[in-house]
């Protein structure tokens, strides 16, 4: 039986296994991110959000889910129809996709490769595929126009989230994701944030996670970067035409994204799965993965509240305002932190 | 058939069937789809290469901006299908020529790869547990190919501000947005409170 584990296609009975239970638990979770996304936003505007279904409305995003299930497709008479359907079925599989390399504990990926980092950005980078498409196929002014500042929206802000990321590859000396969360271990002190153990670096990394979590809303088309769907102006954007099944499959699929910018900043920056402080027991113990997996996924929930929080007190900026941000103030200020990144580790700390 | 084989034909075929569909769709959207299909599965058949480094920065580069650019542009232009099909008999010699050249290049390439003619002798870079293929290529790019590399730069920032000096036009009517001005307003600057008397009103 070993052998069959260890032979091609075992590996790949195993690996499609890994991804189901990855595509579930994301999925899962998402319903009560959803949940608690409206809760935040009802509590900012002083009112009670989804209190209905189940307790404390805990059900709300299952309720959702099955009426959008049952509804009709409405596909719009001049729309391309092919087109039209395939757009939110690849913002749906891509969002989940880029999941396959993010470490959730030590060990636990599902697929640990070394350009782990280059993976997402391409991935990521595919996003905008969805939304265009969406936009373009349904043959009406206003998805068009969402789907084009969408486009050049994304396009912007991958720049910026790139040089970023070089930041930080600089720092760990890897792509590999894993390699990236280990070089931060042993202490909060050592995460990224904080300059991963050179505290000097401290003045660059940290605008730059702070530039990270500006460029991942405007990445993920969120408030108050969310002109593609900006309601008051273009009505839902790119969203406009969809329904039913189609639509459930778009929001899920941003979400997605969401969920995945917020594992990407706690990898990137704030340590992974490392805990805050140091740990006394083995790191190959079941209590340490345990405790790595609950350390993770806390992380990720709390900049899933840093994303909902600021959807519900941010105005939405205007779109030369966001092509300004991304083009002028970011794209410079990360190319210029490349380069103190870089000469700190030439002549500064031992490489 | 072991997996490899399996995930080598079903990304060769995918590229050939898009690639075809690039020049055979009518809608010139779905060729750009079709476009970055193929691009996708060449990445794939990168993977399968080994070089893993080559093909994301295909994704990133191609399926990321370029074809992005390319759909933007597409999707933009009012394309008029009728008049676009007109010259079609007029321009099949010369793309059938042009077609021949490039097939017959090809081929000569691929019989001097298969019998090592060009490239024999010449050990290509592999990569090893100890060192992987990003190291190796940056190794090579910035020690060997220096100077390339950063004529290389050059040629694309001189394209850059090309692009830029061909495309800006300064029009004189158009109101711009001027971001320094808008932060640096202040109440004063905008509010006058005036106090008005009943039934007469302000006069200027």
């Amino acid at each position: 039986m070993n052998t069959f584990w260890a032979s091609g296609w075992g590996w790949a009975l195993i690996t499609i296994g890994e991804a189901l239970a990855v595509i579930v638990g994301v999925m899962v979770s998402l319903a009560f991110l959803l949940w608690g996304d409206r809760k935040i936003w009802a509590g900012v505007q002083l009112r009670k959000g989804p209190n209905v279904v189940g307790p404390f409305g805990l059900m709300q995003s299952f309720a959702d889910f099955l009426k959008f299930f049952v509804k009709e497709v409405v596909i719009p008479a001049g729309a391309d129809k092919a087109v039209f359907l395939l757009a939110p079925l690849l913002t749906f599989v891509i969002a989940f996709t880029a999941w396959a390399v993010i470490p959730f504990a030590p060990g636990w990926v599902v697929v640990n490769i070394n350009v782990g980092i280059l993976y997402l950005l391409a991935i990521s980078s595919l996003g905008v595929y969805g939304i265009i498409m969406g936009g373009w196929a349904s043959n009406s002014k206003y998805p068009f126009l969402g789907g084009l500042r969408s486009a050049a929206q994304m396009v912007s802000y991958e720049v910026s989230i790139g040089f970023i990321i070089v930041t930080v590859i600089l720092l760990a000396g890897s792509m590999n994701l894993s390699d990236i969360v280990t070089a931060q271990g042993g202490g909060f002190w050592n995460w990224n944030v904080f300059g991963g153990g050179h505290p000097i670096l401290l003045v660059v990394m940290f605008p730059m996670m702070v530039m990270f979590y500006i460029s991942a809303l405007a990445e993920t088309n969120r408030p108050p970067f969310d002109l593609p769907d900006a309601e008051s102006e273009l009505v839902a954007g790119y969203q406009v035409e969809y329904s039913s099944t189609p639509y459930l499959l778009f929001m899920i699929g941003e979400y997605a994204n969401i969920v995945l910018m917020c594992a990407m900043i706690s990898i990137l920056f704030f340590g992974g799965w490392e805990f805050p402080f140091p740990l006394p027991m083995a790191h190959d113990s079941i209590w340490y993965v345990l405790i790595s997996l609950f350390t993770f996924i806390a992380k990720v929930v709390f900049w899933f509240i840093m994303f909902a929080i600021a959807k519900a007190i941010v105005p939405r900026y205007r779109y030369d305002q966001l092509m300004r941000l991304g083009w002028k103030v970011f794209l410079p200020v990360s190319l210029f932190a490349v380069l103190i990144v870089a000469a700190y580790r030439v002549y500064g700390g031992a490489l | 058939m072991n997996l490899i084989a399996i995930a080598f034909y079903l990304m060769a075929a995918v590229t050939l069937v898009s690639g075809l569909m690039v020049i055979t769709a009518k809608n010139p959207v779905h060729s750009v789809l079709y476009l970055i299909l193929a691009f996708f599965s060449a990445a794939g058949l990168f993977v399968l290469l080994g070089a893993e480094f080559l093909a994301m920065l295909l994704v990133v580069v191609y399926v990321g901006a370029v074809a992005v650019l390319f759909l933007f542009v597409v999707m933009m232009l009012d394309v008029d299908f009728v008049k676009l099909r007109q010259g079609f008999a007029n321009y099949l010699p010369i793309g059938i020529v042009v077609g021949a050249v490039l097939m017959f290049e090809l081929i000569m390439i691929s019989i001097a790869v298969a019998e090592k003619g060009a490239a024999a002798g010449n050990q290509p870079l592999v990569a090893s547990a100890s060192e992987s293929n990003i190291k190796m290529i940056g190794h090579a790019l910035y020690s060997t190919y220096v100077y390339l590399f950063e004529a290389a730069g050059f040629v694309l920032l001189v394209a850059m501000i090309g692009a830029i000096v061909l495309t800006l036009r300064t029009r004189p009517n158009v109101k711009r947005q001027d971001i320094h001005s808008q932060v640096t307003r202040r109440r004063k600057d905008a509010v006058e409170i005036v106090p008005v008397k009943t039934g007469e009103g302000i006069s200027e």
